[in-house]
């Protein structure tokens, strides 16, 4: 295994993260800030309590889930799509480097910066609504597990990329739509039987209610059920980076 | 000198049926300088990334240092630095920090003291925090090359270190390159440009086509390169090479109307004045004299165009 080729990579990102700290950090913290004012103090003061807290309390760990999967997919997408843009995938290929070991470093990055930025949603969050967590290690548990699947996602969604347009496309016409109807501003119970059904169908919601459980103590769906379908997420998304590892897809000629 | 680097049989063909390599067997000595010289199109990048495992090779054996490419690729990896024909280098890093990535990519561990050696030898130092975008054409080729040394490889590659540099620049990357071999790199640089190889290889090659048409020292090219001819047009063809002339090894034209001189441009004395003299003496007139050269450029020429034919 070569460790300091892991560290290289892993510590290269985690520069480029610092030095765009505006951009990185400050941006969907602000943003998820007006989540708050605008859906939480706004309208949520309009609007009863929901699975027995108050709205604002209720959307966190939503708006959460939300930044922490866009920011993995984002930044990992960015990370790999970025060096084939500019070139400098010669030097990833040309390293004694093994596939699993360039997962790693890219992956592990932008899994951590997703990371930091949730820990920081959450922080952010004390100042708008009273948050109580009823499974602090389950909450860990989910958000580092959410944090690496979705940045396994970008990972493959950067090497199948050949242009910015695709790399903001899967982002933006399939994972933010399937985070918004996933039951970040609302549980699924509020829904007519029939959406209800068709909610189902899409993975996120297994992940936020997930979130959410550990949060609040309970949840739409059984939570054995939605770490099921982080580990489902997570397994998928290694298999199709072991067959892109398998025959260079994309990546080695 | 033994081989530190051994392609047999290398071939490469691309998904659309195009054959870019067609059993390619080279073998590179420890410590020379191989200059790799081929149109546009060659194979002369693709062999080197196939070598350098970029790409797959669809055939064929490569090993660095008895280390095969494939099978043992971590450690043949270690011993290969490659400076690419492309400047690519990410723009928004300050130059040190790209330098120390490569290290560690390659899996040495940390090494300042070496890293400022490395950039002191090519001027990069006083330029280590500097983000790369701000560094000259030139200066970016040097981080490359920085790059590329930074993990102490034995065998180093430069893909067209030259392509569209000014002459200056051009003589300062021949100076790198002759303290790189000093310091006992192996180096392999591709090139269009026959007066590269001529200042700076010890042996030379030239591709064409897939195919390597020759690999020579680049002494005895140069041997062959100083030979000149001399063609003596005589008014009267002859049916043989009079016996007074017989120390001179003339050729005689098939028609028998010319008389060819080869001689040494080099030597002291290239015997012309006396040959001359001797010609008239032997009682032949001279219609008219001509010279021809082979310089690398015509082998190359000669090997290139046999193959468009």
């Amino acid at each position: 295994m070569n460790l300091y080729g892991i560290w290289a990579i892993y510590h290269y990102e985690m520069s480029r993260f610092r030095r765009t700290i505006t951009q990185s950090l400050v941006s969907p913290v602000i943003s998820t800030s007006l989540y708050f004012v605008v859906f939480g103090a706004a309208i949520g003061s309009r609007i009863q309590e929901v699975e027995g807290v108050s709205y604002g309390a209720f959307i966190v760990p939503g708006l959460i889930m939300l930044s922490v999967m866009t920011q993995a997919t984002s930044n990992a997408s960015f990370a790999i799509y970025f060096p084939k843009f500019i070139g400098t995938t010669y030097e990833l290929l040309s390293a004694p480097v093994s596939f699993l070991e360039i997962v790693i470093g890219y992956v592990g990055a932008a899994a951590t910066k997703a990371l930091i930025i949730g820990a920081l949603i959450f922080a952010t969050s004390h100042f708008f609504v009273d948050v109580t967590v009823a499974h602090p290690i389950a909450m860990v548990a989910f958000l580092v597990l959410t944090c690496f699947s979705f940045a396994l996602l970008g990972f493959i969604i950067g090497i199948w990329a050949r242009s910015f347009e695709q790399l903001q496309m899967v982002p933006l016409l399939i994972v933010t739509p399937l985070v918004f109807l996933g039951g970040s501003f609302y549980s699924i119970t509020m829904l007519p039987p029939f959406w209800q059904g068709v909610s189902l169908l899409n993975p996120v919601v297994y992940l936020i209610s997930g979130f959410r459980w550990s949060f609040l103590g309970a949840a739409d769906i059984p939570v054995g059920l939605s770490l099921l379908a982080v580990a489902g997420f997570t397994c998928l998304c290694i298999g199709v980076i072991w067959w892109i590892f398998r025959t260079g897809w994309r990546f080695r000629d | 000198m033994s081989a530190i680097l051994q392609v047999e049989n290398l071939r490469k063909t691309y998904d659309g049926g195009f054959e870019a390599l067609k059993g390619v067997s080279l073998d590179i000595q420890d410590g020379e300088i191989l200059a790799l010289l081929g149109p546009n199109g060659a194979g002369k990048t693709t062999l080197i990334s196939n070598i350098c495992g970029i790409t797959r090779p669809s055939a064929g054996k490569v090993t660095v240092g008895g280390h095969d490419v494939q099978k043992d690729y971590r450690a043949a990896r270690q011993m290969i630095g490659l400076v690419p024909q492309e400047i690519a280098l990410e723009p928004f890093e300050a130059v040190l920090n790209t330098v120390r990535f490569s290290r560690g990519l390659f899996g040495k561990k940390p090494d300042e003291a070496y890293l400022e050696q490395v950039m002191r030898k090519l001027s990069l130092w006083d330029k280590k925090d500097t983000q790369v975008r701000a560094l000259s054409g030139g200066m970016k080729r040097r981080v490359l090359i920085a790059k590329a040394l930074s993990h102490e490889p034995r065998v180093l590659f430069l893909d067209e270190p030259t392509a569209g540099v000014d002459v200056e620049l051009r003589k300062d990357m021949w100076n790198v390159v002759s303290a790189l071999k000093a310091d006992g790199v192996t180096i392999i640089l591709t090139t269009h440009y026959i007066e590269e190889a001529e200042a700076i290889a010890d042996r030379v090659g030239i591709i064409n086509r897939g195919e390597m048409k020759m690999v020579e020292d680049k002494a005895s090219l140069m041997q062959r390169m100083g030979q000149k001819q001399l063609e003596v047009l005589l008014t009267a063809p002859l049916q043989d090479v009079p016996n007074a002339l017989a120390e001179y090894n003339l050729a005689l034209s098939p028609d028998g109307s010319s008389l060819i001189y080869t001689y040494d441009t080099r030597s002291d004395r290239t015997g012309i004045t006396r040959l001359l003299t001797d010609i008239s003496a032997a009682g032949l007139v001279l219609n008219d004299v001509k010279t021809r050269e082979s310089s690398l450029e015509e082998i190359f020429v000669g090997l290139v165009s046999e193959d468009r034919t």
